[in-house]
C-alpha cells in the first residue's frame, strides 16, 4: 500500500499523465461526437461509438509504458530501488496503480461517450441502450479492458527500458503487426483473432447478428475468451518484465 | 559499517571490480579514490544493491542492503545528482522517496531547510544548477536521517564555495558518528576530507590506510636550497655524503633533514637565498601508485613521471598546489599556494600525458557530473 501510494505521487507529479488523460478524454468523447452528429446519428451503434475510446485506450498505454521508462530515462529508478530495494513490490505496486486507474478512466471514458452518442444521435439505426448484458459489456468492457492494457504496457516499458521504443512497439503492434499478420494466408486467419488485441477487440466487440456487418468471419474467441487471452499476454509479458527487472543492473 | 567482501564485477570480458574487500568504519570520513574508470562507482553501486555483483558481496550493518527494511532511513546515498524528473518538483522528488519508507513529509521540508532549498523546493528539479542538484541529492540522502552515507564524487563540478559546504557537511555528519564513504579521483581533495583512504586502481585494492600515512609512506620529501655559491654549496654537500641533484639555479637534496643542510652551509661559509622542504605532492603519489592501474591512460611510461627534478611538480592541469608543507594541511584546490616554482621550470614533456588520460571524455562513469573537468 505505502508503495502504490509512492507511485501514485510519482506519476502525478510529473505533467505528461495529465496530457495523456486529456487526449483520452477527447479521443473517446470526439469520436462519440462525431457519431452523433454525422447523419443525425444514423451510424451511432455502440461499438462503432466507442472506437474513439479504444484508440483512448492506446494512449492509456503510452502513459503506462512512460510511467516507467521515464524513471530509467532519468534515472529515477535508482532513487526509487534504493528506496525500495525489493525490486517486484515495485512492479507489483506500479502495475496495480495502473490498472486501478486503468479500470477508473476506461469505465467512465466508456460510458460517457456512450451517453453523449446516445445524447446526440437523433435517429440511430438501431436505438443505443443498455438492456441486455451483451450492451453492458460493450460499454464496461473498456474498463477491464484498459487495465490488462495499462498492465501490458508497464511490462514492455520495463522490458525495453525506453519511451521510444516502448511507445513504438505498443502502438505499431495492435495497430500495424497483427493487422499484417491476418494476412497471411492460413495461419493468419487461425492464429490472428488470438493474438492480444485482436482478441481484447472481441471483448467489446457485438456478438448478436449484427457482428457479422463488422467482422469477416466468427473465427476466433468469444468474448470472455477474448478478455482471457489479453490478460493471459499481460501475465505472461509481466513475468518476463519481473525477471528481467530482478536480474538486471538498475 | 560497510563491509565488502570479495566483491567481483565484470562485463563480459572486461573486469570493473576485482575481489575487493575493505572496511568502512563510523565516525570517520573515509575516501574511496581512484582515477575515473577505476571501478568506484560500480562498487558503491553494488553495495547499494543496485549492481548484482558477479562474486562476492557487499553488506551494511551485516545484511546486504537489499534486505534492509526502510532502507533510507539506515543508508543515505548520492551517486549521481542527475537522477531527477525534470518536470518533478524539488519538493515531490523527496516527498516520494520519503512516502516510500514512511518518512513523514515534515522531514521533506527539514532537509530541504538543511541543504538551503526551501525557497525553490516547488521549482521543477530539471531547472536547477549542478549545485542545487547536488544539494537536493543530499537532502535526499539525509531525508531517512542514516547512520551511513556514500557519496559517489560530490564535489564535481561545484564552484569552491560549494566545495567548500559539501567538505563540511561531511566532516560534521562524521563527526556526528556517522559512517560516511566519499569517492573521489581527486587526491588533493580527499587529503582535506577523508580520515581514511581506500585507493583502487582497475577495481583492485591498492592502499588502505589513514590519509595522513598514505600520504606519508608515498611522498618522497626533499629539500630545496639556493645559493648564489652554488657550486661550492655542492661540494660542501656532497663532501658530507649527501645526494644532491642539480636543478635549474637550485639544488636538491634528498633524504637529508634540513637542518643538516643549515649547518653544512653555515659551516662552510655559504650564503643560502633559500632553504626549504619539499613534500611530493599528492597527486605525483597518486598517480606512482595508480599509474599502473590507469585504465585509459595514453601510456604506462607517461603515466609515471619521472623521477628527480621534477619532483614535487603537480602536472598540469591539476588545480592543486605543489610542494605541500605537511600531509592534513594544505590550502583548497584551485588556489595557488604561496611557495611554488615557476611555471616553466622542471617540465618534463612526459608529465603532460597523465591528465589527460584522467580526463578521457571515454569515461565510462554514466554521468555528466563525473567527468574529470570541472566545468
Amino acid at each position: 500500500m505505502t508503495l502504490i501510494n509512492v507511485e501514485r505521487i510519482k506519476l502525478f507529479s510529473t505533467r505528461s499523465p495529465y496530457w495523456c488523460l486529456i487526449a483520452i478524454v477527447v479521443a473517446a468523447l470526439g469520436f462519440a461526437t462525431l457519431f452523433g452528429l454525422i447523419e443525425s446519428g444514423r451510424a451511432a451503434i455502440t461499438y462503432l461509438v466507442l472506437r474513439g475510446t479504444s484508440l483512448g485506450m492506446s494512449i492509456f498505454m503510452v502513459l503506462a509504458a512512460l510511467s516507467i521508462t521515464t524513471e530509467y530515462r532519468f534515472g529515477t529508478i535508482r532513487n526509487t530501488f534504493l528506496a525500495a530495494p525489493r525490486r517486484p513490490t515495485v512492479l507489483l505496486a506500479k502495475t496495480v496503480l495502473i490498472a486501478v486507474l486503468g479500470l477508473v478512466v476506461g469505465t467512465i471514458v466508456a460510458l460517457a461517450a456512450f451517453y453523449l452518442a446516445k445524447g446526440l444521435a437523433q435517429s440511430p439505426l438501431v436505438p443505443m441502450e443498455l438492456n441486455s448484458g451483451d450492451d453492458w459489456r460493450q460499454v464496461l468492457g473498456y474498463g477491464p479492458l484498459f487495465a490488462i492494457a495499462g498492465i501490458i504496457a508497464v511490462a514492455v516499458g520495463a522490458i525495453v527500458r525506453q519511451s521510444a521504443g516502448a511507445v513504438a512497439i505498443l502502438l505499431l503492434w495492435p495497430l500495424l503487426i497483427e493487422s499484417l499478420f491476418t494476412l497471411i494466408p492460413t495461419v493468419g486467419e487461425k492464429v490472428g483473432p488470438w493474438l492480444p488485441f485482436a482478441a481484447a477487440d472481441k471483448w467489446v466487440a457485438p456478438s448478436s447478428s449484427i457482428s457479422d456487418l463488422f467482422q469477416s468471419s466468427n473465427t476466433g474467441p468469444t468474448p470472455i475468451q477474448g478478455l482471457l487471452v489479453f490478460a493471459g499476454w499481460a501475465l505472461v509479458l509481466w513475468l518476463v518484465a519481473l525477471v528481467l527487472l530482478q536480474r538486471r543492473d538498475a | 559499517m560497510i563491509e565488502v567482501i570479495g566483491l567481483t564485477k565484470q562485463y563480459g570480458s572486461t573486469t570493473a571490480v576485482d575481489d575487493l574487500s575493505f572496511t568502512v568504519t563510523p565516525g570517520t570520513v573515509t575516501g574511496f579514490l581512484g582515477p575515473n574508470g577505476a571501478g568506484k562507482s560500480t562498487t558503491m553501486r553494488m553495495i547499494l544493491g543496485l549492481d548484482n555483483p558477479t562474486r562476492g558481496k557487499a553488506l551494511i550493518f551485516g545484511e546486504p542492503y537489499a534486505h534492509l527494511s526502510k532502507p533510507l532511513t539506515k543508508v543515505g546515498s548520492l551517486l549521481d545528482a542527475n537522477w531527477i524528473h525534470p518536470n518533478r518538483s524539488a519538493r515531490s522528488h523527496l516527498r516520494f522517496m520519503a512516502a516510500s519508507n514512511k518518512i513523514g513529509v515534515k522531514r521533506v521540508d527539514e532537509v530541504l531547510d538543511i541543504v538551503g532549498l526551501s525557497s525553490v523546493a516547488t521549482k521543477a528539479a530539471g531547472k536547477f544548477s549542478l549545485g542545487m542538484k547536488q544539494r537536493l541529492g543530499l537532502a535526499g540522502a539525509l531525508l531517512g536521517d542514516p547512520q551511513v552515507l556514500l557519496f559517489d564524487e560530490p564535489v564535481n563540478g561545484l564552484d569552491p564555495e560549494g566545495i567548500y559546504w559539501i567538505r563540511t557537511f561531511m566532516k560534521n555528519l562524521a563527526t556526528q558518528g556517522r559512517t560516511v564513504l566519499v569517492s573521489s579521483h581527486l587526491l588533493s581533495e580527499m587529503a582535506l576530507t577523508a580520515d581514511h583512504l581506500i585507493v583502487i586502481g582497475r577495481g583492485k585494492l591498492i592502499a588502505n590506510s589513514s590519509t595522513a600515512d598514505f600520504i606519508a609512506r608515498s611522498t618522497r620529501t626533499s629539500v630545496r636550497v639556493r645559493s648564489p655559491q652554488l657550486a661550492e654549496l655542492r661540494t660542501a654537500l656532497t663532501d658530507a655524503g649527501l645526494v644532491v641533484t642539480d636543478l635549474d639555479g637550485a639544488l636538491e637534496v634528498t633524504e637529508a633533514p634540513i637542518e643538516r643542510i643549515g649547518d653544512i652551509a653555515g659551516n662552510a661559509g655559504l650564503t643560502l637565498h633559500e632553504l626549504s622542504a619539499q613534500a611530493g605532492s599528492l597527486e605525483e603519489a597518486f598517480i606512482q601508485l595508480t599509474g599502473d592501474s590507469l585504465e585509459y591512460g595514453t601510456s604506462r611510461a607517461g603515466a609515471v613521471p619521472a623521477p628527480g627534478p621534477n619532483q614535487g611538480y603537480p602536472p598540469p592541469g591539476y588545480g592543486a598546489p605543489q610542494g605541500y608543507p605537511a600531509p592534513g594541511f594544505a590550502p583548497p584546490q584551485g588556489h595557488p599556494a604561496p611557495q611554488g616554482y615557476p611555471a616553466a621550470q622542471g617540465y618534463p614533456p612526459a608529465i603532460g600525458a597523465p591528465p589527460g588520460g584522467y580526463q578521457n571524455p571515454g569515461s565510462p562513469t554514466p554521468s555528466p557530473s563525473t567527468g574529470g573537468d570541472p566545468r
